[in-house]
């Protein structure tokens, strides 16, 4: 029996065993809205805006490890999808975009809500579809989902002509997909892997370095053994926080610019570095001919164009983490590595996070250490862009993989909110908090409509510093204190923004209120934001300057 | 900094072409030329790009080609140690005086004529780089009037090789 393209896209979903679609619909892609109307194998989340929807699939990936998937209209809708899409793509997010288009014979003619999506999203996706044939969609969904969530993961955007969605085929159903120019590497080389072992066995100092590959890939187990079997410390990125639990005595916290400073001298002193799913950023790395000087490079990474295009590597790897940290953890030698560890210790000991708490005024970073303490790492959290993302990633405690959330390569503002939203939805059992400022917040903040009419119920901690904060400390430090727009002004009143959503709202402006605030939340059956009135010009320390090493770190 | 060639064979796919011109463009990665076309299969493509860059812009091209989802092969042909050819066509200003020389320097570059006014010859010349720069430049004398190439493509030497 021949079936409608929108029809074909639904089911190929459904028999995909997608059971979530975030979106919003419009004239291009009626039909596909057509098709999911009243099927009760789809959860479609209805959002306040296109980026809302792909920031929440992005975050429902992130907290689940299933594809993320969206759907938008054709023009302003897809155009709305570009920063989630970019912001997927640079931290490898397994996500599928579909969105609808003019109907092919008027393509091209600058049509109506017309945009050429395809051609917009080419640098910003692993890979991406205008299906112009009915025969080809249901080969062409398999396809995409196929490539999103294997190998190296990332959005994939499928753009589908009206007409398309209108007109009929013939389902196969169980297609298998056939690329033969596609075929990730999941299994090390072993003569490499041997190499390793032998490097690893021999190091003093070595250090792991693991990033959101990590992640990504259902390796923390394996990383958490092969570190303990062979005593090495790790050191975390902004993409790997909930990769290893924070209260182990190996574990170094962040690295780089933000980082803790132990990791950032475990980097310097480190004779073998362990590369794991990592890409060498420059937030982590500053100056990257300083990064790691004297230790030979192990990298390990599914992607072959991420070794070698920052720091050369001493033993190559092209797998995946999970499979290589594996075969790695059951081949090294279990050691003590005393003197290595006791220097570690001692420089954990030496130089902790820390920061001057007044009284008077609400301290950003006690607000977090409050939380983490009252969560004990029982909890998701979501963060947005800026001083308050990094004040988490330093003072939250993590348990559990999958259980920090963070726009990392692309620095989303407006990403915490609607990805918090995808993490409640796809863990409805879990206590999720979007840990935010108000800059950021204010981004996507209409989407407190989709929380608020979903009942879902995420612990908003606003860290509300009337600036746009990370841009004025760089001001302050770089820029000579010109603080050039970067005042918010007079702030709105979040509560009553709150409450005007249906949604419970407090204020707090005193230390001394903070505990009973966050306990009162975290209690709360419902959504809720805790406006916290923080002190205003606080800065993240430790900083090492952009393109820096830990010579020049800011204390 | 060294040239290169680049041979790469992709899935004829519409647009192929502009994920692989993005990659280049994304990366500030200069093309030197580029040209496309069937092979003997009618479903693979192949894309001859020559660029100039060090080895270490050379192995990153590789690598970000090689991870596009159509690129079924990437191979470094090496500049020098291949067959390479472009063709030309070179539009030149002639007078009665000066035609008789124009088709003296055709004859030693083996180019055709392949249209002639009283005032215009076009050539046709076939020829590796250094080929088609040199007749341009003797050309350039007389002035000319329009020129198109059509970018290099490339193959393996194979009778060098074991
Ligand atoms: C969409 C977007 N625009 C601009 C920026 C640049 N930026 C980075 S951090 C920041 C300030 C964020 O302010 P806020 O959300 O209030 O957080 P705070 O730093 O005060 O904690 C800005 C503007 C960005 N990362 N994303």
């Amino acid at each position: 029996m021949k079936k409608k393209g929108a029809e074909i896209i639904v089911e190929t979903l459904i028999d995909k065993g997608i059971d979530t679609v975030f979106g919003y619909p419009g004239g291009a892609n009626i039909p596909i809205y057509d098709a999911i109307y009243g099927r009760s194998e789809i959860r479609h989340i209805l959002t306040r805006h296109e980026q809302g929807a792909i920031h929440a699939a992005d975050g429902y990936a992130r907290a689940t490890g299933k594809i993320g998937v969206v759907f938008a209209t054709s023009g302003p809708g897809a155009t709305n999808l570009v920063t989630g899409l970019a912001n997927a793509y640079m931290d490898s997010v397994p996500l599928v975009a579909i969105t609808g288009q003019v109907p092919t014979h008027m393509i091209g003619n600058d049509s109506f809500q017309e945009a050429d999506i395809y051609g917009i999203t080419v640098p910003i996706t692993k890979y991406n579809y205008l299906v112009k044939d009915v025969n080809k969609l249901e080969e062409v969904i398999n396809e995409a989902l196929y490539i999103a969530s294997t190998g190296r993961p990332g959005p994939v955007l499928i753009d589908i002509p009206k007409d398309i969605q209108e007109s009929t085929a013939k389902m196969k159903k169980n297609i298998t997909v056939r690329l033969p120019s596609y075929k990730p590497n999941i299994k090390g080389n072993p003569i490499q892997i041997n190499a390793a072992v032998k490097a690893i066995d021999n190091a003093e100092s070595p250090l792991l370095y693991a990033g959101g590959g990590v992640v990504a890939s259902g390796a923390c187990k394996e990383l958490f053994k092969l570190a303990k079997k062979a005593s090495i410390p790790v050191a975390l990125t902004l993409m790997s926080m909930s990769a290893f639990p924070t209260e182990d005595k190996l574990c170094l916290g962040m690295a780089g610019m933000h980082g803790t400073k132990y990791a950032n001298l475990a980097i310097r002193d480190c004779d073998l570095l362990i590369a794991v799913g990592a890409r060498f950023d420059d937030r982590v790395t500053g100056n990257p001919n300083n990064f790691a000087k004297n230790a030979s490079i192990i990298h390990i990474d599914i992607d072959p164009a991420e070794i070698g295009k920052i720091k050369k590597a001493f033993i190559p790897i092209v797998g995946d983490a999970k499979s290589v940290l594996s075969e790695l953890a059951d081949k090294v030698k279990v050691q003590k590595r005393r003197k290595w560890i006791n220097k570690i210790m001692n420089f954990k000991k030496e130089f902790p996070l820390s920061y001057e708490n007044s009284g008077k005024k609400i301290k950003p970073q006690k607000v977090i250490e409050t939380l983490s303490e009252l969560t004990k790492g029982d909890a998701i959290y979501v963060t947005d862009v800026g001083q308050h993302q990094m004040w988490s990633a330093q003072y939250l405690k993590f348990k559990h993989t999958r259980s920090f959330i963070s726009s990392g390569g692309l620095g989303t503002m407006g990403f915490g909110f609607p990805a918090a939203i995808g993490a409640q939805i796809g863990n409805p059992k879990k206590t999720v908090v979007n840990i935010t400022g108000d800059g950021s917040f204010q981004m996507t903040i209409q989407e407190l409509a989709t929380a608020s009419n979903y009942k879902l119920p995420i612990k908003i901690i606003l860290l509300n510093n009337g600036f746009l904060g990370m841009v004025r400390q760089w001001q302050q430090l770089f820029f000579d204190e010109r603080y050039s727009f970067t005042d918010l002004g007079e702030s709105p009143d979040f509560v009553k923004i709150a409450e005007g959503y249906g949604v419970k709202g407090m204020k707090i402006e005193k230390p001394s209120e903070v505990e009973r605030a966050i306990k009162s939340a975290l209690k709360y059956k419902g959504l809720i934001l805790l406006d916290f009135r923080v002190e205003r010009e606080e800065n993240v320390t430790p900083m090492i300057p952009p393109g820096g090493s830990i010579e020049t770190m800011m204390e | 900094m060294a040239k290169h060639t680049l041979s790469i064979l992709v899935r004829n796919h519409p647009g192929v072409l502009s994920h692989i011109a993005g990659l280049f463009a994304r990366r500030a990665y200069n093309i030197e030329s580029i040209a496309a076309g069937v092979t003997d299969k009618p479903d693979v493509t192949r894309i001859t790009i020559v660029v100039k860059g060090d080895e270490y812009i050379l192995e990153q091209v590789t690598k970000q080609l090689r991870k596009l989802i159509d690129v079924i092969k990437v191979v470094d042909l090496g500049y020098a140690d291949s067959i390479s050819r472009e063709l030309a066509l070179i539009t030149v200003k002639s007078s009665k005086e000066t035609r008789s020389q124009i088709i003296e320097i055709s004859n030693v570059f083996n180019a055709t004529i392949v249209d002639l006014t009283e005032k215009l010859i076009t050539l046709q010349v076939v020829g590796n780089d250094r080929q088609i720069k040199g007749i341009i430049k003797l050309l350039s004398f007389f002035g000319i009037e329009e020129m198109v190439r059509t970018g290099v493509i490339a193959l393996p030497y194979r009778s060098t090789r074991d």
